[in-house]
């Protein structure tokens, strides 16, 4: 037997358990979220998704309310739309939320929903700011004005990847998202490990990555997938570049394996690639031992040469070659392929076993 | 791996053996601790109390280099106690009276000598073992990086085998790889022994195909030297030409100072790098190479999976590809290579030669990749290897197999046991990460890991800085006491120069392949004056 309920007038199936959020998108109505994290324990935290339900002493949150037969369900009635408005209008007054100077402006979801709801001028006077900024640690800026306490960075970090590392501090007005004895992220007691996930869930500008401040708007970034440079997990990136370059990395979400998670070296170990210290030119060293500059033709010949002087006079096997595990499958077939095809041995390793 | 990061969370038990994975892949940590969260069962089998000891119902803290003694226990007492997988052993597998034979030798008691773990906790573990179906069992260096690493392998899949483990979903033998293309370097043929997609060079059949597909008469087909024997050669002057490409072998090669006597002794050496390296130092040639986002490309993950890379930047100055310098190469030795592009290189050579990869083609690496074996243009790639017990070979191979002790013990002149890794902040010898804002503000030193009782019983303040020696050689660095490391074990990682644990390993080798023991030897730890 299949169970239903009535969406909006309409007669819509469910699964046992299933909440009306989820309910609800499997019968293509699009209830707007804010804190909802996908695959973490809906909280309720914001009331954005808000729904009438008939027989209900109020509304309530279709994140966290599972559907039930027969249950009538009204997503867009003037009271559901009246209390979201006055939902955002309130989060809006918790904190500073001048889109201007906000790193998320453009990628921000409260700024989105305060578009979608016509709001146009503050209507409730802004609380005043109670925590400093944190800008200690080197990676991560977390600026509690911004804050809305919707708790998805504490949702992914106790739920999702399991850090363990922060929670819901204090009470009422003085709530605040802490470390273990509030201290900050990088602090020798906190047990952040800087993988960066609460940043990628945050939906406003309370946490932003320190290293992409001020070098580029959302919209003038292209986003462009790729595959992580450090260990074999294979996490799936994008990376925001403007004007040629990398400007801050995110997971991609929903994506095979890494399923919109990194660690701390996917998300902020990218720079290295514009350090000043890169090889740019082939180098040749003297006799007296100092490299000089060579070009690329004169460095190829010196090589191609010596490698035919070794061959004739002790043989192909005189030559040995180790290929790198960092670099991409075709630059290990090329190099196997000079070495088996050109100089004739099977002379070539790489770090694999060691 | 047998299996895919995929069933880590959805695994409903978890065997983690010689490996940290929290700081080695703390991706794929996370969804073990989503598993456990779903209420998987986890076992933790390490010398070390790493983190994701918080999260086991059985931590073993078993002496280094134990495993095989450990695993054979365990064995003995799933076979003793018929608690093993016998239809699946039966109809899957063969060897099994040999090994059972061997394991016989390997009493709970005996080998409670052997690892440290009583018996008692070695006879409750093979029971949880045997109480859940299936279970994964996921390993890194802890296995491998010993003179018996493939002993320790072949262990770890009899034991799984024996479990009736391999072949199904949330089950396995799972080798988590340390880079992010070590896996797809070997699919590729950077070996001695094999061509691309592991076919053997001294096939004859093989040597025919490639020497079509390169256009040459024939090719070489005694396999070559694996990377150990080269570097030793070098030496001896049987190699007088050595090509490095991507690879800082003065800091990642055990005993430091030998390596580098080795790369002096080079008659011409070539390094082709991003950066100036340790190891460049050496080089007669420095050739500039792009780096990970300014090329187009793939890499293959732990999982088998080939991923796309993409450009996002220029090369700085006169750097060119990779792929470019070999084909340039080749050309002033009269080879002219059509392929002109990663993805020409891929679908127009790869993937026509090697057959498991035959149906992977850029066109259809857009999503999330493709797992090899994918032998054609329709087959979905493949999660799971040896699916229902059906292995490559036909019978799954049972191995007896012999405990052997690591080849450095510790004595009288050096008492304790270094045993060595990678931390969380830092990649390799640095050469990335150590050039990264804000890396190294997280983590901007090595530190000699030792336990509290070691401390109190030299006197050994914690940041205090102290001497690791070794017969190899001896370096300065600050202690860092800690609950992670038992009594008698200094643990260590190479990211830092200074402070290297490679000034102090042991240059020992499994025989089979050439794998160095990094993660056993003796040393020695003395107070500064």
């Amino acid at each position: 037997m299949s169970d239903t309920f009535i969406l909006n007038g309409k007669e819509t199936p469910f699964k046992q358990g299933q909440m009306i959020l989820d309910a609800a998108k499997n019968g293509g109505i699009e209830i707007p979220t804010l804190c909802y994290l996908k695959g973490s324990a809906p909280t309720g935290a914001c009331r954005v998704c808000c729904v009438e339900v008939k027989g209900a002493r109020s509304l309530v949150a279709a994140c966290s309310t599972p559907v039930t037969p027969g249950m009538e369900v009204t997503t867009d009635s003037q009271a559901v739309h009246t209390a979201r408005k006055l939902n955002i209008e309130l989060l809006l007054s918790a904190g500073k939320h001048n889109c201007i100077t906000c790193e998320a402006n453009g990628d921000c979801r409260l700024q989105d929903l305060a578009y979608f709801y016509k709001i146009t001028a503050p209507r409730f006077a802004e609380s005043e700011q109670r925590y400093p900024t944190e800008d200690v640690n080197p990676l991560i800026v977390r600026d509690f004005s911004r804050c809305i306490l919707c708790g998805r960075c504490v949702q992914a970090c106790n739920e999702v990847v399991v850090n363990r590392a922060i929670s819901q501090g204090y009470r009422g007005k003085k709530s605040k998202v802490v470390t273990g004895g509030d201290k900050a992220y990088n602090d020798e007691i906190s047990e952040c490990v800087f993988c960066g996930q609460c940043v990628q869930v945050c939906p406003v500008g309370a946490l932003t990555e320190k290293k992409a401040k001020g070098l580029g708007r959302p919209w003038e970034t292209q986003k462009i997938r790729t595959t992580c440079p450090y260990c074999g997990v294979g996490c799936q990136q994008l990376l925001h570049v403007k004007d040629g370059k990398i400007i801050k990395v995110t997971a991609v979400e929903d994506a095979q394996p890494n399923q919109g998670r990194l660690c701390v070296k996917g998300r902020f170990a990218y720079d290295f690639i514009y350090s000043e210290e890169r090889l740019k030119t082939p180098l040749i060293r003297e006799k007296n031992g100092e490299f000089r500059e060579a070009s690329w033709d004169e460095a190829l010949d010196l090589v191609a040469t010596k490698f035919k002087e070794i061959i004739k006079k002790d043989g192909p096997d005189a030559i040995a070659g180790v290929s790198c595990a960092r670099s991409i499958n075709e630059d290990s077939y090329q190099m196997q392929k000079f070495f088996r095809a050109v100089i004739g041995t099977n002379n070539i390793d790489h770090c694999a076993r060691t | 791996m047998t299996n895919s990061f995929a069933d880590y969370a959805k695994a409903k038990m978890i065997i983690l053996v010689g490996t940290n994975i929290t700081e080695a892949h703390p991706v794929a940590g996370t969804f073990v601790k989503d598993a456990v969260l779903a209420g998987a069962k986890l076992i933790v089998i390490d010398p070390r109390r790493t983190e994701m000891v918080d999260f086991a119902d059985m931590f073993i803290q078993l002496k280094v280099g134990s495993d095989v003694a450990l695993i054979n226990a365990l064995m003995n007492v799933l076979i003793t106690e018929n608690l093993y997988d016998k239809k699946y052993v039966d109809s899957c597998t063969e060897g099994f009276e040999e090994l059972k034979k061997k394991v016989m030798e390997y009493t709970p008691e005996k080998v409670a000598k052997i690892s440290g773990i009583s018996a008692d906790t070695i006879r409750e573990l093979a029971r949880t073992m045997a109480s859940i179906k299936p279970a994964m069992l996921m390993y890194t260096l802890g296995i491998t990086e010993h003179i018996c690493g493939v002993n320790n392998v072949m262990s770890c899949a009899n034991l799984q085998m024996l479990l009736g483990n391999v072949g199904v979903d949330c089950g396995g033998v799972n080798p988590q790889r340390g880079q992010n293309n070590v896996q797809g370097a070997c699919d590729m043929g950077a070996l001695p022994n094999v061509f691309p997609g592991y076919q053997q060079v001294a096939n004859a059949e093989a040597r025919a195909k490639f020497e079509k597909a390169w256009n040459v008469k024939s090719l070489p087909d005694k396999p070559g030297m694996m990377m150990p024997t080269m570097m030793k050669n070098l030496t001896t002057g049987k190699v007088k030409g050595f090509y490095v490409f991507g690879e800082n072998l003065a800091n990642t090669e055990p005993d430091i100072k030998h390596v580098e006597h080795e790369l002096q002794s080079a008659e011409f050496l070539v390094c082709q790098d991003i950066f100036p390296t340790e190891t460049t130092r050496f080089a007669h040639v420095i050739l500039p190479a792009a780096a990970w986002s300014e090329n187009d490309g793939t890499f293959a993950s732990s999982e088998r999976r080939v991923n796309r890379v993409r450009t996002a930047s220029v090369p700085p100055g006169d750097a060119k590809p990779n792929w470019w310098i070999f084909k340039e190469l080749a050309k002033r030795f009269g080879h002219e290579w059509a392929s002109n592009s990663a993805q020409e290189i891929w679908d127009n050579e790869v993937s026509v030669l090697a057959p498991s990869m035959a149906g992977i083609k850029y066109a259809r690496l857009e999503g999330d990749g493709l797992q090899w074996p994918c032998p054609s243009a329709d087959h979905p790639g493949t999660p799971t290897l040896h699916r229902g017990g059906k292995f490559t070979r036909g019978l799954g191979m049972l191995k007896a197999i012999d405990y052997i002790p690591p080849a450095e013990v510790p004595d009288k002149e050096y008492p304790m046991v270094l045993s060595t890794g990678r931390r969380l902040y830092h990649y390799h010898t640095r050469t990335q990460t150590g050039r990264c804002e804000g890396i190294n503000d997280l983590l901007g030193e090595e530190t000699a890991d030792i336990a509290m009782a070691d401390a109190e019983a030299m006197g050994i303040e914690n940041g205090e800085k102290i001497l690791v020696k070794s017969r190899r050689g001896k370096v300065e660095v600050k202690a860092r006491v800690t609950k992670e490391v038992p009594q008698g074990l200094v643990w260590m990682a190479f990211h830092f120069r200074e402070g290297c644990a490679n000034w102090l390993t042991n240059p020992v080798y499994d025989p089979i392949t050439q794998t160095a023991e990094y993660k056993a030897c003796a040393v020695k730890i003395e107070k500064l004056k």
